[in-house]
């Protein structure tokens, strides 16, 4: 297994958000975190990536990550985009991919950059603009960019769907289906459009007030009319 | 016209010391988005220990590098010691805890150095005047030094990896750690850079006005205005301020407002900019579509 997290919780000061969570992501595999507002989908991406103190057991690739700092994380193999994107509005397009980078010392990063051009061509064309001047797909192309030239094991993605029109997100699942495909980084997906979801996932954990209610493979979810009428609302 | 000639030449000779001064506070709110008004101090305390230095028989520009560095390892420590626990403080915090700094720095000189106002050797000497008696030698030499300062910095944020990490998470410290960049190092790196670009400062002005404990008061103030004037974020944009509130300050003592009213010129330049242009002559506006 690429992630295994077992008994995870985790909470803003006083208030406890996570009541021990159990899920996996297999190596090149990818897995749904679905579930309503306030369920606790984004938190437990922050506390995979240490963004929040986790307290349980956060294996990856069997190595303990629980606890360490998030700079630490990342260099581990552990790219995250998180709500709200983590652009840096203020810098270039051109600045965002090299700080996307900026741990490697390999070879391969000019290669990575056009790799990244192929797979979103709008960033090349915005190459020297600055981030905040975006629209709002061409940013989250730019915060997926960003986080893939860490060249992470790992991808987390808390709402690409999140703010755009039906036609970008679209897009950006078709990239996103693609990227699974050629480079083999597993992805952590957090979702509120389920069906998006579980049509990119393999594997699908439903989440209520901060427990894990179902899981499964996503086809099987899918499948499942009592769960898509109780759970997803379609 | 020799005598607004030689009035502008030393406009440019102050103005480089604004300048740099002004790259210091804009260094500092590059790496924190804070003006750290202790800068000034900090700057006459390193200007002490080039002098304690030169005084011990070494050689000016060994005295030069160690003073760079003893005010580079000082800028990290107040970062560590002092900035680091309020890290998460609300922004008056921060205000009191820079004048905080700037008494106890100011005074902790005082007490160690004494007050008495001493001579501060220049490495530029012995040329005579220069330039058809415009520029003595030491005023050539200081803007020579700043200006290659501000080309150093300027190549380091825009060029380099670790420019452009301090840059990041000076902006968006959470993104930065989301990348991998060691946030609490690049403050400190961010605090050393500063106190050693303030150093440079003190040891160029100090041939000029003498050193006291005091003598960066005034300075700050117009390096203020100039770190205003030409873009809080930007640089380049800090430096050329400082040139122009020097050229401004002396002009319009010399020929407006008199000697004892100068320092008003600051004052309505930084009021003058915050009101007309907040982001300064070529500081630049931040865009953000939502």
């Amino acid at each position: 297994m690429l992630l295994e997290v077992k008994n995870l919780r985790a909470g803003y000061g006083p208030t406890q958000v996570l009541f021990g969570l159990d899920f996996a992501v297999a190596e090149g595999g990818v897995t749904a975190l679905l579930g309503a507002n306030g369920a606790g989908k984004t938190t437990t991406l922050r506390a995979v990536s240490g963004l929040v103190r986790p307290e349980g057991e956060v294996l990856l690739s069997g190595q303990r990550i629980a606890g360490l700092m998030t700079e630490s994380i990342a260099r581990l193999g552990v790219a995250h985009v998180p709500d709200g994107r983590g652009t840096f509005m203020e810098l270039t397009v051109e600045e965002n991919f090299r700080l996307g980078a900026y741990t490697r010392r390999d070879p391969d990063v000019a290669a990575d950059f056009a790799r990244m051009w192929e797979w979103f061509p709008r960033l090349k064309q915005r190459w020297r603009q600055q981030a905040g001047t975006l629209s709002g797909g061409e940013q989250q192309m730019l915060a997926i960019a960003r986080a893939l030239l860490l060249r992470p094991k790992l991808l987390l993605l808390d709402e690409p769907s999140f703010g755009l029109a039906p036609l970008i997100v679209r897009d950006i699942f078709a990239i996103l289906r693609r990227i699974r495909e050629e480079s083999g980084v597993g992805i952590l997906l957090v979702e509120q459009n389920a069906n998006l979801a579980l049509d990119l996932a393999d594997h699908a954990y439903l989440l209520e007030t901060g427990r894990i209610v179902m899981s499964g493979p996503a086809a099987e979810i899918r499948q499942d009319e009592a769960i898509r009428r109780s759970y997803l609302g379609y | 016209m020799e005598a607004f000639l030689l009035q502008l030449t030393a406009c440019i000779a102050t103005g480089g010391i604004y300048a740099s001064v002004a790259l210091a506070i804009v260094m500092i709110y590059q790496a924190t988005h804070h003006v750290n008004f202790a800068q000034g101090e900090m700057a006459t305390l390193s200007t002490f220990i080039a002098l304690t230095m030169i005084q011990a028989g070494l050689p000016y520009w060994v005295a030069f590098a160690g003073t760079l560095v003893v005010s580079f390892v000082m800028g990290a420590l107040v970062e560590r010691l002092i900035m680091r626990p309020v890290q998460h403080a609300p922004i008056l915090t921060h205000v009191g805890v820079y004048i905080g700094m700037l008494l106890i720095i100011g005074n902790l000189t005082g007490w160690v150095f004494g007050y008495t106002i001493q001579m501060f050797p220049s490495p530029f000497e012995g040329g005579g005047p220069m330039l058809g008696g415009l520029f003595s030698a030491h005023q050539l030499g200081s803007v020579a030094v700043t200006l290659a300062v501000l080309i150093l910095v300027y190549l380091f944020f825009t060029k380099t990896s670790l420019g452009l990490a301090m840059r990041a998470a000076a902006y968006n410290p959470r993104s930065a750690r989301l990348v991998g960049i060691r946030v609490d190092v690049m403050l400190a790196l961010g605090w050393g850079l500063a106190a050693a670009i303030g150093s440079v400062a003190g040891m160029m002005v100090a041939p000029i006005v003498f050193l006291d404990p005091n003598m960066m008061l005034g300075i700050l103030l117009y390096a203020f205005a100039g770190a205003l004037l030409g873009g809080i974020d930007n640089p380049p944009g800090a430096v050329m301020g400082g040139f122009l509130v020097g050229v401004l300050e002396n002009l319009a003592g010399a020929y407006i407002v008199g000697t004892d009213l100068k320092l008003t010129v600051a004052l309505v330049i930084i009021i003058g900019v915050l009101v007309l242009k907040p982001s300064g002559l070529f500081g630049r506006v931040v865009f953000t579509r939502v």
